[in-house]
C-alpha cells in the first residue's frame, strides 16, 4: 500500500504534447478513476505510472520515492490491461503463477498463492485451463488474479471491463470495487464511462485534452462541476447546458424564453446548466415542444424544444405527451449552474 | 363512356431448363467440373512425375531403352555402394547444419528487425535479396568466391590483410567443399527464415511484453517463456519447409561443387542427377530419388505432430 504522487507531469511522443503538466495526489488505499473521452491521455498516464512510458517531463513519486527512472518490475505495482495481456500458451496457473516463478518463489508458496487468489475471484476450477477456454468475464478475472498473487503497493486498471457485455460489467464493477476495499491497495482505474467512475471511485479525476478539468469525490463533481467540460461529462443523462444571456427577467435563450434564475444571479453568466433530474413539472414552469418521450419505468425522459434549443428533463412521474404537443417544466432553483463566458462555473 | 381497359395480366413464366442447364444444376457434377482444372494439374505435374519416378526405380531402365521390373534389385545395388551412402550422409549432415545455421541466423535476424533499429524498411528489403536472385545466379557467384585463384575471400585475406600467405581451399578437399557449401545454403536460406519468423514474431501482442515486463522478466526471460513458445507453431512449420528444401537441393551444389572433389559433396539428388540423367540409368538414379522419400515423410510428420500438441492454439475441449 502506498501513495502514488503525480507532479507536473508532461509527456510528448516525438514533437506532440499529449500531458501538458499533470498533477495527481492519491492517498494510500484510495481508489482513484481516471476518467475521460478517447483519446485525452488517460492510458498514457496509466503507462508512465506503470512505466511503460518514459516521463518527458515531471515526477512520479510511489510511495514517497521519486520513480521516473525506476524500471517496471521494480516499481512494485501490477496492471490490468484492456485486452487482459494473458499469456495464451499459459494455463490459468501459470499465468497467475508467473510473476512468481521469475522470482523463484518455492512451488508450495506460489501454489498457495495461486490457490487464494483463485478462492477470491472463484477461478479454482479453471486453473488447468488456458485462457482462450474462457469467456471474457472469467479472463478479466484471471487477469486480476495475475495482479494480486503479488500483493503489489499499487494495481493500474486500465479499462478492464469494456470489453465486456453491459450486465457483466456491471457485476465486475462491484466485484473489482469490493476487492478493493478487502485488499485495501491502492488502485487507478482508467476508464471512459462516467458512470463507472462515479460508482467506484474514492476520488474522480477528470482529464480532457491532456490536462485535468477537475479531480474531487464523484458527488463533489456531480454537484459542482468547475467548468463546462465537467459539467457535461459527468452525469447520466447529461446535463443541460444552455447557452444565453442573463436579463432582469430571467435568462434568455435564443428562443426568446426567459429561464428563471436564482436571486443575485452573476451578470455575466453565459451559459445556464441544469440537470434533467432537477426538473419538474409545473404549471408555473417554462413551456417548451415534445421532441421525444423515453419512459424507463422507474422514470420517464422527455426531450423539449425552445425553439432551435433541446433540454432534456427525467421525472418520477408519467408523463402522457406525444411529440408536438405542449409541456410546462420548472427547473430547481437551487441547483441550477451558471458559467462564466470562459466556461468556468460562476460562484452562486 | 366507360371504356373498360383490361389491366394488363403479367404471369411470372418459368422458363423450361434445358438437359445441360438442368445438368450444371446438379451439385455432384458441379463440383466435378469445377475440381477438375486443379486435379488435371496436379495429376499431370506432380502424380504423374512422383508415379513415374517410383516405377522407374524398380525398373533397369536406361536412356533409350525401356526397362523391365527387377523388384527391389537397384536398391540392394544401392545398398552395397559407398557413393551412395556418402550422399545419405552428406544430405543429413548438410541439411542438419545449415538448417540449425539458417534458424539460429534467421530468428537473430527477425528478432533485430522486430525492434525499432533505424532504416528497417530497408534492411528488411536487403535481407530479402539473397532470396530474390536465382538460386543459379548465386550459386555462381559464389562459385566464384571458392574460386582456387581468384576468390575474393582469399584476395582479401592474402593480398589485403597479409593474414595468410596462401589462397584458400574452399572446394578442393572435401570437409572444406562441405563447409563452404554449407556456407553458400546457410546465406540463401536466411532470408525465407527471417522474413517468416519476422511475420510471426509480429502477431505477438506488444502487451504481453508489457505484462512480462511489469511480471518482472528480464530481456531473456521474455523471450525464453513469451517470444520462444508463441513462435513455435510458425518456427515448426517454418522448420518443416526448410528441412524440404534443403534436403532436396540440387542448384547450389551442382553449380559450385558437381558433388566433388571425388563424389565427397553429393546429395541424393545431385547423385540421382548424375547416375540418371548423366550416366543415363534412368532406373538407378529414379531409386537413390526414392529412397530420400522416408526423410521427407519423417520431415513431414515431424511439424504435424510438433504442432498438434499445441493445445493451447486450436481445438476446443480440454480433455
Ligand atoms: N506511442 C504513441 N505514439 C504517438 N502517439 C501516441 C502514442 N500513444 C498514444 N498516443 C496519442 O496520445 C493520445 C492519448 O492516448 P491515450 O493515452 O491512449 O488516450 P486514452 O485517454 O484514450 O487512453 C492520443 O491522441 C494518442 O493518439
Ligand atoms: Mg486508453
Amino acid at each position: 500500500m502506498a501513495t502514488v504522487s503525480v507532479r507536473q507531469a508532461l509527456k510528448s511522443f516525438g514533437t506532440t504534447r499529449i500531458l501538458h503538466g499533470v498533477d495527481v495526489e492519491i492517498a494510500d488505499g484510495e481508489f482513484v478513476v481516471l476518467v475521460g473521452p478517447s483519446g485525452c491521455g488517460k492510458s498514457t498516464l496509466l503507462r508512465m505510472i506503470a512505466g511503460l512510458e518514459n516521463i518527458s517531463g515531471g515526477e512520479i513519486a510511489i510511495d514517497g520515492r521519486v520513480v521516473n527512472n525506476v524500471p517496471p518490475k521494480d516499481r512494485d505495482i501490477a496492471m490490468v490491461f484492456q485486452n487482459y495481456a494473458l499469456y495464451p500458451h499459459m494455463t490459468v496457473r501459470q499465468n497467475m503463477a508467473f510473476s512468481m516463478k521469475l522470482a523463484k518463489a518455492p512451488a508450495d508458496i506460489m501454489e498457495a498463492e495461486v490457490q487464494r487468489a483463485a478462492k477470491i475471484l472463484g477461478l479454482d476450477a479453471l486453473l488447468d485451463r488456458y485462457p482462450r477456454q474462457l469467456s471474457g468475464g472469467q479472463r478479466q478475472r484471471v487477469a486480476m488474479g495475475r495482479a494480486i498473487v503479488r500483493h503489489p503497493q499499487v494495481f493500474l486498471f486500465d479499462e478492464p471491463l469494456s470489453n465486456l457485455d453491459a450486465k457483466l460489467r456491471v457485476q465486475m464493477r462491484s466485484e473489482i470495487r469490493e476487492l478493493q476495499q478487502r485488499l485495501g491497495t491502492t488502485t487507478i482505474y482508467v476508464t471512459h464511462d462516467q458512470i463507472e467512475a462515479m460508482t467506484m471511485a474514492d476520488q474522480i479525476v477528470v482529464m480532457n485534452g491532456g490536462r485535468i478539468e477537475q479531480s474531487g469525490a464523484p458527488l463533489a463533481l456531480y454537484d459542482k462541476p468547475a467548468n463546462l467540460f465537467v459539467a457535461g461529462f459527468i452525469g447520466s443523462p447529461a446535463m443541460n447546458l444552455l447557452p444565453g444571456t442573463v436579463t432582469d427577467r430571467g435568462f434568455r435563450i435564443p428562443s426568446g424564453t426567459l429561464l428563471p434564475l436564482p436571486p443575485h444571479a452573476p451578470a455575466n453568466a453565459a451559459t445556464y446548466g441544469i440537470r434533467p433530474e432537477h426538473m419538474s413539472l409545473s404549471e408555473d414552469g417554462v413551456e417548451g415542444t415534445i421532441v421525444l418521450v423515453e419512459p424507463t419505468g422507474s422514470e420517464t425522459q422527455v426531450t423539449l424544444r425552445f425553439g432551435e434549443t433541446v433540454l432534456t428533463g427525467a421525472f418520477r412521474e408519467r408523463v402522457q405527451g406525444r411529440p408536438g404537443d405542449k409541456l410546462r417544466v420548472l427547473p430547481d432553483l437551487d441547483l441550477v449552474h451558471l458559467f462564466g463566458p470562459d466556461g468556468a462555473r460562476l460562484p452562486s | 363512356m366507360s371504356a373498360t381497359t383490361a389491366a394488363p395480366v403479367w404471369t411470372k413464366m418459368r422458363p423450361k431448363q434445358g438437359a445441360l442447364s438442368r445438368l450444371f444444376d446438379w451439385k455432384p457434377f458441379l463440383a466435378f467440373v469445377c475440381l477438375l482444372p486443379a486435379v488435371g494439374l496436379l495429376m499431370t505435374f506432380l502424380t504423374y512425375p512422383l508415379g513415374l519416378g517410383i516405377w522407374l526405380a524398380f525398373t533397369d531402365t536406361t536412356i533409350g531403352r525401356e526397362g523391365i521390373w527387377v523388384g527391389l534389385e537397384n536398391f540392394i545395388w544401392l545398398m552395397d555402394d559407398p557413393i551412395f551412402w556418402s550422399a545419405v550422409f552428406f544430405s543429413v549432415f548438410y541439411t542438419g547444419v545449415a538448417t540449425i545455421g539458417k534458424f539460429a541466423l534467421g530468428l537473430w535476424l527477425a528478432l533485430l528487425l522486430n525492434q525499432h533499429v533505424p532504416f528497417k524498411s530497408m534492411l528488411r528489403a536487403i535481407i530479402l535479396l539473397p532470396w530474390i536472385v536465382p538460386t543459379v545466379l548465386s550459386a555462381i557467384a559464389f562459385w566464384w568466391i571458392y574460386d582456387p585463384q581468384f576468390s575474393i575471400i582469399s584476395y582479401l585475406f592474402v593480398d589485403v590483410l597479409g593474414w595468410r600467405d596462401q589462397n584458400i581451399d574452399f572446394i578442393n578437399t572435401a570437409w572444406p567443399a562441405r563447409w563452404s557449401l554449407i556456407a553458400a545454403n546457410i546465406w540463401r536460406g536466411i532470408p525465407f527464415v527471417a522474413i517468416t519468423l519476422l511475420a510471426g514474431l509480429q502477431t505477438i501482442p506488444p502487451s504481453l511484453y508489457e505484462a512480462a515486463l511489469l511480471d518482472g522478466a528480464s530481456g531473456w526471460q521474455r523471450f525464453r517463456y513469451i517470444t520462444f513458445p508463441m513462435l513455435l507453431p510458425i518456427l515448426a512449420i517454418v522448420m518443416t519447409f526448410s528441412i524440404i528444401f534443403t534436403f532436396t537441393d540440387f542448384q547450389l551444389v551442382y553449380a559450385i561443387t558437381r558433388g566433388g572433389p571425388v563424389n565427397s559433396t553429393h546429395l541424393l539428388a545431385t547423385l540421382a542427377f548424375q547416375r540418371g540423367i548423366q550416366g543415363g540409368q534412368l532406373g538407378e538414379g529414379a531409386a537413390i530419388a526414392v529412397s530420400m522419400i522416408p526423410f521427407l515423410v519423417f520431415a513431414t510428420l515431424f511439424s504435424y505432430y510438433g504442432l498438434a500438441r499445441r493445445k493451447w492454439q486450436q481445438g476446443e475441449g480440454n480433455d
